[in-house]
């Protein structure tokens, strides 16, 4: 099988509605399995209390604001340097869904902050560096929108898509590098984690299951863009949109 | 059950979190939808 078929819109649109029950279902069972865990099997921390568990949306909502940023930059440089359209697309598709997440985190965030820090909002180094995130993803959407012609429009969306990147080692490290009012990070990838099993399962199981939506959506998407972009796609496919 | 949704107090930002959560992509889907059958229209002949 030639992989590098699929590097054509019009081969991937198909596969790609093929794809997407196979994330979706398991999306959402996994969104029901990490809510069980994380409301009724994991206790109250003795600390936080129950406003902890915001955290279970918070952490891996964060993690996906971020991971989709570096894949969409990723996308975007691969469209610019090789002339790829889908790869464009797929840039497209991911900066709406990566846009979302980083809301999200936000907005958890601040609800998060209210009850323990006494504030909706502080401007340290991580809260401000995620703002910025949002803004990139923003700016990336409307420099998009703005222009007419598809191809140059990847291009202007490649450039600062692959410049912002700086900002997600920033986001990231903002806790070591700065006196942040912000937490350091609950698990690394090298150390031992600092939480109760539940509540690490349960994050774990929200970030699975907050990547397999994120894998679906956008698949959806861009079978859109596609049809949106390719005429020869919307004849062929037109019944199996 | 009323323990349940009071949290210890957090009730508010706790299911606010998840609710806002719900509604942005409960958007995210809806919109798909919409533009799914729109594009069904528009290729329809």
């Amino acid at each position: 099988m030639n992989l590098y078929k699929y590097a054509s819109p019009a081969a991937f649109y198909p596969l790609a509605g093929k794809m997407v029950p196979w994330f979706a279902i398991p999306a959402a069972l996994l969104f029901v399995a990490g809510l069980y865990v994380g409301f009724f099997i994991a206790p109250t921390d003795f600390q936080q209390g129950d406003a902890y568990r915001i955290m279970f949306i918070h952490v891996p909502a964060a993690w996906m604001g971020m991971l989709l940023y570096v894949l969409m930059a990723f996308y975007a440089g691969i469209g610019w340097a090789f002339n790829a359209r889908l790869a464009s697309m797929m840039a497209s598709s991911i900066s709406i869904t990566g846009a979302l997440f980083t809301l999200i985190s936000l907005v958890t965030g601040s609800l998060w902050g209210k009850p323990t820090w006494g504030t909706w909002w502080v401007w340290d180094a991580r809260m401000t560096s995620t703002l910025i995130l949002l803004f990139l993803y923003i700016g990336f959407i409307s420099l998009q929108s703005a222009i007419d012609e598809p191809r140059r429009a990847d291009r202007a969306g490649a450039v600062l898509a692959v410049v912002g990147v700086i900002n997600v080692p920033i986001i990231y490290f903002s806790v070591q590098w700065w006196n942040t009012l912000h937490q350091g990070a609950t698990i690394r990838i090298l150390n031992k984690p600092t939480i109760a099993p539940p509540m690490l399962a349960a994050m774990l199981i929200m970030l699975a299951a907050c990547w397999l939506y994120s894998i679906a959506v956008v698949l959806v998407r861009v079978r859109h863009i596609i049809l949106e972009r390719e005429q020869n796609v919307a004849r062929v496919a037109a019944i199996a949109v | 059950m009323s323990q349940f949704f009071y949290m210890g107090g957090y009730g508010f930002y706790v299911w606010g979190s998840y609710i806002a959560t719900l509604i942005l992509l409960g958007a995210e889907v809806l919109q798909l939808l919409r533009r799914r059958k729109t594009l069904r229209e528009q290729n329809r002949r």
